[in-house]
């Protein structure tokens, strides 16, 4: 097996419409119009909902233990549950997630212990989890650049031949960084299991997306590497994880990546630093607000019946639940070692490293305070 | 980390190029362990533009040595997905300057990785990179760029000066688990010696004493060390005795034998190619001038190239250190004689 093939199909432009299997009144779109996907079953329906009440409910807390100074930033994905939400639950256990900073909610449906997921806004340290045990890559900061690392992780899949696939999530404005660019192109010649999740929530912090590009729309850029693009609602949960799971079952099986934007909105400030009120409109944070894509799943699964008033308040609960253990986590003064600044840079202990813990020790011997 | 490093009897039996060692390092790497793995621009069925990876492709096939897409970023940027999953990713990048593109890669995040995830994730990585000036090389093809990674927390970098060190080194740096910047003197591609040495070969984090001497250490790494030894025979002529250091290691730096040198002989010049502000040597006398000020009879001295980009082709000889400047450059310092 060579990793490049020779034989390349011809890929069309994506539908500029972007997909949707449940309309924004909660009715489903009709068979003709879903271009051949098909809705969830309900058992996934339910759960989705229930997994994007507890993330906003989750988000919800963490931004307001950040306005209390419990933790030093966060960026928030409220009104992006479905493309976060939809995607992590798309995946399997073996499957790995490179998220970038926005996506705390997909790393908290990956199963990380909030606490873990929190250390590097808390401050303790940078990544506060391990990687190889979720399958979930540290939160990329700098744009792009996991990208990168996702298709490398999922080529080394392909190469040993598990059959396994990979997921990153790419902000509208990491589409401008060479990074993007690279990655889409390393994956669409090495066939790489990987599918790119562009949530274009359209604003990188203040630049609204038609300063950042001037192509019709981001899943256009496919095209060009030779790759399937899908547009798809990103507040229609529904899509996000059919088109997703379609996506990762291709990769599996050894079809390549995928690239799959959806179109969302950023209803938060970037992060709690930021004053949205300089650069857009408050009507169409509004707009978006009513586009929320937890009621919208909510419409539905009421208008068919499989979601109650008691069902719903369980949810609720449980994410009230889930959010009085965090905050009673994150009041918790974190545990620090300052010594411990130097234990992972190298596998090999370094001499000149060792003199400076020496030092530091030395400094914190004379003032026992500031040690915790 | 292992240390040990062998040297199999095919290389040890004849004179061999650096060129030829570095090949027969990957290919004992590749033939040993499954995990490694090689790529990057024009490494495949043509060998890389310095042949260094010549044959590997057609012996270990293009699962294992394939040629990437024409980005560095991309090329460094998979490489770590690679050693996540448990990968030994062996990658070129041209020549020096061409690594720039990867800059953000190699530092944000080659570099971070372990400390950021508290010691969970290394990456066994090696990065080689061709280096230096000395080969007539057009705009772009002869930068000295070590000082950008040595001063970056989380990376090891070193470079050989001749072929048994490369075999040893390369083989050491492929086993690290550790992050490995390999510097290759490009204009030393070509030297062939024996790679036969007495005994086991010297861990590639230890610098060595190649010529012992007793007036002056001159302390010198990948292309200088060959300059170093010229000068030490021309001053030898004046009776003066020079004793050179290779440093093999840039990061980490061998106090113990740059220290041990420089309290026997009292007085220490470092050469480079690279700029002399901030450059490398900077660091060196820095060092020095800590722990050895009063071993010290004069200045540490830095003899390097200007600060200015490195020439054309034509004009780079008046830029590198030569045995004529460094010589002028030991006469300035007071002598007692």
């Amino acid at each position: 097996m060579s990793l490049t093939v020779e034989t390349r199909a011809t890929i069309g432009l994506p539908d500029a419409e972007p997909l949707r299997l449940i309309e924004e009144t909660g009715t489903v779109v009709a068979p003709k119009l879903r271009r051949g996907i098909d809705l969830p079953g309900a058992d996934t329906l339910l759960e989705l909902y229930r997994r994007m009440v507890i993330a906003r409910r989750w988000d919800t807390q963490v931004t307001a233990l950040t306005r209390q100074g419990r933790l030093s930033t966060y960026p928030s994905a409220r009104g992006q549950e479905a493309g976060e939400i939809g995607t992590v639950l798309a995946m399997e256990a073996a499957d790995w997630l490179f998220p970038t900073y926005r996506d705390s909610i997909a790393v908290m449906t990956r199963g990380v212990p909030t606490e873990q997921i929190l250390s590097g806004f808390r401050g303790d340290w940078h990544c506060g989890w391990d990687p190889q045990e979720h399958r979930t890559a540290p939160q990329a900061t700098p744009l792009a650049t996991q990208a990168l690392h996702a298709v490398g992780l999922a080529t080394a899949a392909r190469l040993k031949g598990d059959p396994i696939a990979v997921a990153t999530f790419i902000g509208d404005g990491a589409t401008s960084e060479g990074d993007a660019h690279e990655a889409f192109n390393f994956a669409g010649v090495w066939r790489a299991p990987i599918v790119f999740v562009i949530q274009n929530n359209q604003f990188a912090i203040s630049v609204p997306l038609s300063k950042q590009t001037h192509s019709r729309m981001l899943a256009d850029r496919a095209v060009g590497y030779g790759i399937p693009g899908f547009h798809v609602d990103g507040n229609d949960v529904a899509a996000v994880y059919a088109v997703v799971s379609a996506a990762l079952a291709r990769a599996r099986t050894g079809d390549g990546p995928t690239i799959i934007e959806c179109l969302t909105y950023r209803v938060e400030p970037h992060t709690n630093s930021d004053d949205p009120s300089r650069y857009r409109d408050s009507s169409d944070v509004e707009l978006w607000r009513k586009r929320d894509p937890i009621e919208r799943l909510a419409r539905y699964l009421e208008s068919e019946g499989m979601l109650g008033d008691e069902l719903r308040r369980s949810f609720v609960q449980e994410a009230e639940d889930a959010a009085t253990a965090m905050r009673d986590t994150l009041n918790a003064e974190p545990a620090l070692d300052p010594l411990e600044l130097f234990d992972h840079v190298y596998n090999v202990e370094r001499p000149a490293l060792r003199e400076q813990r020496d030092a530091l020790a030395g400094e914190l011997d004379e003032n026992g305070s500031a040690r915790s | 980390m292992t240390t040990e490093t062998e040297t199999p009897d095919a290389v040890r039996a004849k004179p061999l190029t650096m060129a030829a060692a570095l090949n027969s390092a990957m290919r004992d790497a590749l033939a040993e362990d499954p995990n490694v793995v090689i790529y990057g621009e024009d490494v495949g069925p043509l060998g890389g533009v310095f042949r260094i990876t010549d044959g590997l492709t057609r012996d270990f096939g293009e699962q294992r040595v394939w040629d990437s897409p024409l980005a560095e970023s991309g090329i460094v940027g998979t490489a770590i997905g690679m050693a996540m999953y448990g990968m030994r990713p062996i990658v070129e990048m041209q020549f020096d300057a061409f690594s720039y593109p990867a800059f953000e890669q190699i530092v944000s995040h080659v570099a971070k990785m372990r400390n950021r995830t508290r010691g969970r994730v290394s990456l066994p990585i090696v990065i080689r990179i061709p280096t230096s000036g000395g080969i007539g090389g057009v705009e772009h093809h002869s930068d000295s760029s070590e000082a950008y990674w040595t001063h970056t927390p989380g990376l090891t970098v070193v470079t050989p000066s001749n072929p048994a060190d490369a075999y040893s080194m390369l083989r050491e740096a492929i086993r690290s688990d550790d992050p490995v910047i390999f510097l290759e003197p490009k204009s030393h591609y070509w030297m062939k010696e024996s790679t036969e040495r007495a005994g086991e070969p010297l861990p590639m984090n230890r610098a060595a004493v190649v010529r012992e001497g007793t007036d002056v250490t001159l302390i010198s790494y990948g292309p200088t060390v060959a300059v170093a030894l010229a000068t030490a025979d021309l001053a030898a002529e004046e009776s003066l005795s020079i004793e050179v250091i290779d440093l093999r290691s840039l990061s980490p730096f061998d106090d113990e034998t740059v220290g041990a040198s420089v309290r026997r002989t009292g007085r220490a010049a470092v050469i480079h190619e690279a700029a002399k502000f901030g450059g490398y040597g900077a660091e060196v006398a820095a060092r020095i001038t800590e722990r050895e000020f009063f071993h010290l009879a004069a200045p540490v001295l830095r003899i390097t190239g200007a600060d200015i980009p490195f020439p054309a082709p034509l004009l780079e000889k008046y830029y590198l250190p030569n045995p004529e400047r460094i010589l002028h450059a030991l006469s300035t310092w007071e002598w007692d004689d």
